[in-house]
């Protein structure tokens, strides 16, 4: 089991692609609430065709996580390293997807043909989905469990947020009984944000597992 | 195996890794901390060292070890080349006896009684705690004698009929009985590899042993021969205490409950197997099973 000098390249490399990839996330997440707010068609078909980038780049990471682990079997920090990255590599593919369906529901929502409904404000709850997704991602980069460990203040917060766009659209559902359709689609937008915030949770309890070997679940 | 985990049953608590003192470490390179960490003891152990110090000549070749071996467990032991494994290995069956310039201090103790007391016999005490070797080394007799021999003179029998039966479950425990039960009569040194070792382990076992100690017991089979070895490593646990000292720490993964890894003659960490290969106290630990060693 005593690994030559590749075998550590091989897991830089990984790092390497494994940051890209969130680099590449954050942006489609960046993207996608923009869209919330400008309703930008060029954005929303940007994000909805590129999304393959994403499922190549998870499936690379993982095909180069089964080959360590079948030629190298790494052992403590650096087995560690790989199941976290197994895993953040998933949630990270899982995050890109629900960008996707945010982009798809705006796309549905800006074809209504609906002015009276006044838009809801998702400001504050994007603002602190990308924070919580940036905080994650910060965490993995400094192997930095304790900001890590902070994320669940925030997902309560956005937790709250998709709690108050909830009774705010039964409101408005009840006012404007002839778009339900519309307010349905904007809820779910909050539901994704939220979703967004769980998987942000998800890495922040892998990088913690990695760094301290210890297996941790904020609920 | 049971380890202890009260904390207040002093010293069977986990000894964590003293933190560094980053304001009062100079730049100067120190030399990192090698206290043993871990679970080094256990409730109810087979043999317990403690402070063990061996030198050769003016080389100091252990210094200061204290461990317990547990009943019913294997233990492995691993470190790079020269960190004293093989050395305190040795010391459990006094091997070292055999070396003039070999000093051993501290008590290493077998079921409470100090194997290194002037009054201790070396010869039952050696049938007590067996070893096996890294190369095979049958003696050049029938491989009935070979599994025969121990018992004999140890007096273990009075009939003929009892040492086959000796010979028998020996070989049966050993996994090596329906491979050579038909040619019981024919020289040791004609099987293979991994029979050899079998067979060298089957000898341990017939002049029934406390513990079993073996010294890179593989390092000279084949992969299957030495599935079979570690197959039987795991059914010898149940009756046996095993040690064993090896450089492949997949085995070591595979076969031991603990594992103790060992450092320029230090202990450094002692902890169970699943623990020390998923998440080692030790960074030294950590740096050479990793591969990050020097």
């Amino acid at each position: 089991m005593h690994h030559h000098y590749t075998f550590h390249l091989e897991l830089n490399h990984l790092n390497k692609e494994l940051l890209k990839l969130s680099a590449m996330v954050e942006d489609k997440v960046r993207k996608a609430a923009q869209v919330i707010e400008t309703h930008d068609q060029k954005m929303i078909q940007s994000i909805i065709t590129s999304d393959y980038e994403v499922d190549e780049m998870e499936i690379a990471i993982e095909e180069d996580c089964l080959k360590i682990l079948a030629l190298h079997q790494p052992v403590a920090g650096d087995l560690r390293f790989l199941i976290a990255v197994i895993k953040i590599n998933n949630e990270m593919e899982r995050i890109a997807d629900i960008a996707v369906s945010i982009a798809m529901r705006v796309d549905n929502i800006s074809k209504f043909n609906h002015q009276e409904a006044i838009s809801y404000n998702f400001a504050p709850m994007t603002e602190k989905v990308l924070s919580m997704l940036n905080k994650s991602i910060d965490a993995l980069v400094n192997r930095d469990s304790k900001l890590a460990s902070t994320i669940f203040l925030d997902d309560d917060i956005v937790d709250k947020c998709r709690n108050r766009c909830y009774e705010d659209i039964k409101v408005r559902i009840k006012n404007d009984p002839n778009h339900p359709g519309y307010h349905i689609n904007t809820y779910l937008l909050a539901r994704h944000l939220e979703r967004i915030g769980d998987r942000a949770v998800n890495i922040a309890e892998e990088v913690v597992y990695l760094v301290e070997g210890t297996i941790t679940r904020f609920d | 195996m049971e380890i202890a985990t009260n904390p207040t049953d002093t010293p069977f608590s986990i000894i964590m890794p003293k933190p560094i003192d980053h304001e009062n470490s100079s730049d100067q390179i120190v030399q990192p901390d090698r206290e043993t960490v871990g679970i080094p003891f256990v409730k109810h152990p087979r043999m317990s060292c403690r402070d063990v110090v061996v030198r050769y000549g003016d080389k100091q070749a252990i210094n200061s070890i204290s461990i317990d071996v547990g009943k019913n467990e294997a233990l492995a032991m691993i470190g790079p080349s020269g960190c004293g494994k093989s050395t305190f290995l040795r010391c459990l069956n006094r091997m070292n006896d055999t070396i003039p310039s070999c000093r051993v201090e501290g008590s290493i103790c077998l079921d409470g009684i100090d194997i290194y007391d002037p009054a201790t016999d070396v010869v039952p005490l050696r049938a007590r705690v067996g070893m096996v070797f890294q190369k095979p080394n049958p003696f050049p007799k029938s491989i009935y004698d070979n599994v025969a021999y121990g018992p004999q003179i140890h007096g273990l029998t009075s009939t003929k009929a009892e040492l086959d039966t000796i010979v028998e479950t020996s070989l049966s425990k050993a996994g090596l009985w329906d491979e050579v039960k038909d040619r019981l009569q024919e020289p040791g040194t004609g099987l293979s590899g991994g029979q050899q070792q079998r067979l060298c382990i089957a000898r341990a076992i017939a002049v029934s042993p406390e513990v079993i100690l073996m010294d890179e017991p593989c390092s000279a089979l084949d992969p299957i021969a030495t599935a079979k070895v570690e197959e039987l490593i795991a059914e010898l646990r149940t009756q046996y205490s095993i040690v064993i000292v090896t450089h492949a720490m997949q085995q070591a993964a595979r076969v031991s409950q603990r594992t103790a890894y060992f450092h320029l003659g230090d202990l450094v960490e002692v902890g169970a197997t699943d623990k020390v290969f998923t998440n080692p106290l030790h960074k030294l630990t950590e740096d050479y099973i990793t591969g990050r060693f020097g």
